[in-house]
């Protein structure tokens, strides 16, 4: 009977100890929603291995994550297109940019009877531009003889400000001089043509439903739509349908021109096999974290995010990080320093 | 404040002062005054602060560009910095007076048979479900537009007007299914409610007399509704027509998911547009520079003056028209 009671206690003490360790350190974090699925796996399931840590994260869009970091609302940031120098000054305190995963934006079709589609730099800038206006254009015909759609080419954008179209159009401005020229790269731009769609969500639905109509999305609102998906001619010339070993393939062609800081694009990658319109994710930490438990439990995080984390990415379409950079990534946790 | 039980013998001191000089009236009497009281005016400096957040947001902008040649400019590229609002100005005063035409004589008709045609029980259940109308959340409304009427429209009823209208400018092709036009119907859906049922307020507010007289002078009952009804509650009908494009300019959800977003100014119906209220619901959240957030919030103040604007118009002209009538019965 009494051992009984005991382990009664015992029990119950300890769930109380759980139940109140587990409120004990609660970290906050907003920012991009390109590897919001990805993010909330990691927290739910390092909520199980460090259960006193508690992770908050709001998907708001890469700039507002940029913004709340800034204003040290949040005690980290998350961000697909790596701060500019000018928001760096405006922040005015070190800040180290971990990359966290590499992801990619596909360009969907919708093209009835029709799967295959190959499409050059310069087709793309053209179609995006609304220079190319059919599909039974003679620069398309050229490369995809066998295409027999003649319709009006119906363009899809986002029409919301995100890091997709950062990506999209980061590389558009690295192949097409002209595109830099007319409409250049940023998170929200003045689109020449098209229609536009609100979120991933919203150009995948659009693309859907409206025949004759290609837009961009990222890889993973493709799969789960079944979007036919084009092949993109690459750097090297060759055709490269995304996958994940050609987005490992792009982030490892670039690794030796990777900075210190790891401020870095990895579009259009040289290489063989480089699926072209990819870039990695970042999370925005301080140098210099603060003095209470907040900022050793976030490095604790860091630390399991580069090797238990990394492991999961893979089921929800992201490439995981090579190895060669996940050690040069470590070294940099390891510079965070904690306290004023 | 019939019911209250304070003594109103002196009609020309206020309430007010009754309560607040008067030494007989009860503690908390006073009290519950001054909670509502206070709630009132929080309110009210809720909306003044509004206002003010807005304009402090908006100062780069105004600065930088001046209100003039922001809303007469229609260059909206956050890369190169430069902001034009006339295109999204455009977009929301399209849309909103395309909604306006479909919906005000469907609500008038509406209110006319609720209140005048129908027998009292079918009247009741039609007016019941008009205004449930008004109860769907707008991403529904969304959602509807964009799985069933944009695909209607893009397949049947916008290629058939092409064909037989396409000379005109308004229907110029190629048939997107978003757009200006899709917007429109959406919106004439969700205005329909507060238009129809403020025409109802404002038809029942016409003494019965004056019908009865209408009709015993040998009018039909066409005649009757025209004369006795309709010609009287002009003001108030414009009134409810305000107020149905306050709740259009503002709306954003439903039409930012089937206006196609597009920020420019073409004759076509057909053609993909933007609102004020969606280019802002689409670029906040990932804007970074300065000028890009303060040109947005310069965008939501000139919205919020417009709306605030007719929106007071529309309730003062209501009010005015039920009032004097109220007191000629």
């Amino acid at each position: 009977m009494s051992k009984l009671r005991q382990t009664w206690f015992g029990l119950l003490f300890a769930l109380s100890s759980k139940t109140l360790l587990s409120a004990s350190i609660l970290i906050n974090g907003a920012g991009a929603t390109f590897p919001y699925p990805l993010y909330s796996k990691w927290f739910s399931d390092y909520s199980l291995v460090a259960p006193d840590t508690q992770i908050n994260y709001q998907s708001i869009g890469s700039g507002g994550g940029i913004r709340q970091f800034t204003d040290r609302t949040v005690d980290f940031g998350a961000t697909d297109s790596p701060m500019t120098d000018e928001q760096l000054k405006k922040l005015g305190e070190p800040v180290l940019h971990i990359p966290t995963a590499i992801g990619s934006v596909v360009l969907s079709f919708n093209l009835p009877g029709e799967r295959d589609l190959k499409l050059t730099p310069e087709l793309i800038s053209a179609i995006f531009m609304g220079e190319v206006k059919k599909w039974d254009d003679p620069r398309i015909i050229k490369i995809n003889p066998g295409l027999k759609a003649k319709t009006d080419i119906v363009v899809v954008h986002r029409s919301d400000g995100s890091g997709t179209t950062g990506v999209f159009t980061d590389y558009l401005s690295k192949v097409s001089p002209a595109w830099k020229e007319r409409v250049g790269a940023g998170t929200s731009v003045n689109w020449p043509a098209g229609l536009g769609g609100k979120g991933n969500e919203g150009v995948a639905g659009l693309i859907k439903q409206t025949p004759a109509s290609i837009g961009y999305v990222e890889f993973i609102y493709a799969k789960t739509n079944q979007l036919a998906v084009a092949q993109i001619k690459n750097s090297q010339g060759e055709f490269v349908e995304p996958s994940l070993k050609a987005l490992t393939n792009a982030a490892l062609a670039e690794l030796s021109k990777m900075p210190t800081d790891f401020r870095t694009s990895i579009t259009n990658a040289s290489g063989k096999g480089s699926y072209p319109i990819s870039s990695y994710t970042y999370l925005l930490i301080r140098q210099t974290m603060s003095v209470d438990a907040k900022g050793p439990a976030l490095v604790r995080f860091l630390k399991w995010a580069m090797h238990e984390g990394q492991t999961k990415a893979s089921a929800l379409e992201y490439a995981p990080l090579p190895p060669a950079l996940v050690k040069k990534i470590e070294t940099a946790i390891d510079s965070i320093t904690i306290g004023k | 404040m019939k019911s209250s039980p304070l003594p109103m013998n002196n009609q020309n001191t206020s309430v007010f002062e009754k309560i607040i000089l008067r030494k007989d009236v009860r503690f908390a009497d006073r009290v519950f005054f001054w909670i509502t009281r206070l709630i009132a005016l929080l309110l009210v400096g809720l909306l003044v602060s509004m206002g003010l957040f807005l304009l402090n947001a908006s100062s780069l902008a105004i600065r930088s560009s001046g209100i003039v040649s922001f809303v007469s400019t229609s260059v909206w590229d956050p890369v190169k910095e430069v902001y034009g609002a006339l295109p999204v100005v455009y977009g929301t005063l399209v849309s909103s007076v395309l909604s306006l035409i479909i919906a005000f004589p469907l609500s008038i008709g509406i209110a006319l048979f609720v209140n005048e045609l129908a027998p009292a029980a079918i009247g009741r259940i039609v007016g019941f479900l008009v205004e449930m109308l008004a109860a769907i959340p707008s991403v529904i409304y969304g959602l509807w537009g964009v799985f069933v009427l944009v695909p209607f429209l893009r397949e049947y009823l916008q290629p058939w007007l092409i064909s037989k209208l396409g000379f005109f400018p308004l229907f110029e092709g190629p048939a997107y299914g978003v757009g200006l036009f899709s917007a429109g119907l959406i919106l004439s859906l969700m205005i329909i409610p507060t238009i129809s049922s403020i025409s109802r307020e404002v038809f029942a507010a016409i003494p019965r007399g004056q019908r009865e007289a209408a009709l015993a002078l040998g009018a039909t009952r066409w005649e009757m509704m025209k004369l006795s009804v309709l010609e009287s509650s002009k003001a108030g009908m414009f009134g409810a027509m305000m107020l149905g494009l306050g709740r259009a300019l503002g709306e954003t959800m439903a039409v930012t998911m089937v206006i196609g977003n597009r920020a420019q100014i073409v004759a076509s119906l057909f053609a993909p547009a933007q609102t004020m209220s969606s280019v802002i619901a689409n670029e906040y959240a990932e804007a970074t520079s300065d000028l890009h957030l303060s040109s947005l919030a310069l965008v939501g103040l000139i919205l919020f003056v417009v709306t605030f604007v007719t929106s007071s118009l529309a309730r003062l002209l209501v009010w005015r028209v039920t009032r004097s009538q109220r007191k000629l019965k």
